[in-house]
């Protein structure tokens, strides 16, 4: 096996994200699938850094997962707070902008 | 590559854990996709996280696999499945395509995107061996990062201390709830409006209780049918209440009210079958004679 094969799983588990994204609903499970994303990009990243023989992906990867926690502590409390309001996580509710 | 640089092999186990886990990975985001329950989402993501995990450690990054197992798994999973529960398991999904057709679009432009990307990677890095970590983790992976992130890194880790702070005090704008002055409703205020006469103050009963009523003046029922006047404390009646509302409340079979004859259920067997007047008066009668 190549150290290129981590990379086209992450390509791979990117899609599912991206796909899950489109064709899902519920905001919550939106969040799920961006963090599926972020985690693939957290793996391409590791196995560059791993490739090219410096830590400095792994340095990256770190940076993510914080972005990634500050991202969703803000994101689960607006979906809260949509929810309270309008009774209801479905991304197709909040329509309140649209006409 | 340059002749000089180091080439790491990879290990024969690293091969079997990444053919086992890889596949393991890809069919657990495929399942979080399409799991109608946000729940059952959640934990397929768990699982492609704790692959993802043990991925970074097999690439030698020990810290990095931990902290993905430890911050993501542990902490930004729970909160997940806190607000699942928070917002409720009807959160599944609905069915109604908004745009026609947007799922299969969606689905072939996912496959399409996935057969370009990773077709161009794997052409791209087939013969690009990786040099590996040993040289930059010969004092640890750890002390490595660790001397990295406070040297190179270090403008960029104080920048996340901000972006830490920011998320936490938005959260914290976002979930709080702003109430004036004159709506705010005091303790005993509300303990008076909870037993005033209207409202009923227990809890409800829990589903599949075979009950027409969970009222604590409910009597229990002795082993023959007969209810049992002691089951009903005496302190009920001095309570605010109505008499109605005092009364003992027989527990009637869903078929029929309580008491009258042929009651189908097998808990009024018992009763019918001694005659015993007790079981077979309406309740609002008997809350006269208890006072």
């Amino acid at each position: 096996m190549q150290p290129g094969y981590y990379i086209v799983l992450a390509a791979i588990l990117f899609t599912i994200g991206a796909v899950g994204v489109l064709i899902r609903r519920n905001a919550i499970v939106l969040f799920m699938c961006i963090e599926l994303m972020l985690n693939a990009s957290n793996l391409a990243l590791v196995s560059f850094g791993r490739m090219n023989g410096t830590l400095d992906g792994q340095i990256m990867a770190f940076f993510v997962m914080v972005v990634a926690a500050a991202e969703v502590v803000v994101g689960l409390a607006i979906i809260m707070s949509i929810f309270r309001t309008r009774r209801s996580a479905s991304v197709d509710d909040a329509n309140l902008l649209r006409y | 590559m340059t002749a000089q640089l180091a080439v790491e092999a990879i290990s024969a186990g690293e091969a079997w854990a990444f053919w086992i886990l890889g596949p393991l990975a890809v069919l657990a985001a495929i399942a979080m996709v399409v799991a109608r329950n946000a729940v059952h989402s959640a934990l397929f993501l768990v699982l492609v996280m704790l692959c993802l995990g043990v991925f970074y450690v097999v690439q030698s990054g020990p810290f990095i696999g931990l902290a993905q197992i430890i911050v993501y798994t542990g902490a930004i999973m729970m909160l997940f499945l806190f607000v699942l529960m928070l917002v409720g398991r009807d959160a599944s999904d609905s069915l109604i395509e908004v745009l026609r057709g947007q799922r299969v679009a969606a689905i072939l432009l996912g496959i399409g995107f996935a057969g370009l990307v990773a077709t161009a990677f794997y052409r791209a890095l087939l013969d690009v061996p990786a040099q590996g970590l040993e040289t930059a983790n010969a004092r640890g992976n750890v002390h490595a990062i660790a001397e990295i992130l406070f040297t190179r890194y270090i403008f960029a880790f104080e920048v996340t201390s901000a972006l830490l702070i920011t998320a936490a005090t938005g959260a914290m704008i976002l979930a709080h709830i702003e109430r004036r002055r004159d709506q705010r409703q005091t303790q005993p205020e509300r303990m008076r409006a909870r037993f005033a006469p209207g409202n009923y103050p227990a809890p409800k009963a829990g589903p599949g209780v075979y009950a027409t009523s969970d009222s604590v003046a409910t009597p229990a029922r002795l082993p023959d049918g007969r209810y049992s006047e002691r089951s009903v404390p005496q302190i009920l009646p001095k309570r605010q209440l109505t008499e109605a509302e005092v009364a003992p409340k027989g527990t009637a079979s869903p078929f029929g009210r309580s008491g009258e004859s042929a009651g189908p259920g097998p808990v009024r067997r018992g009763g019918d079958s001694a005659g015993n007047h007790v079981s077979a008066t309406p309740s609002v009668g008997q809350g006269g004679e208890g006072r």
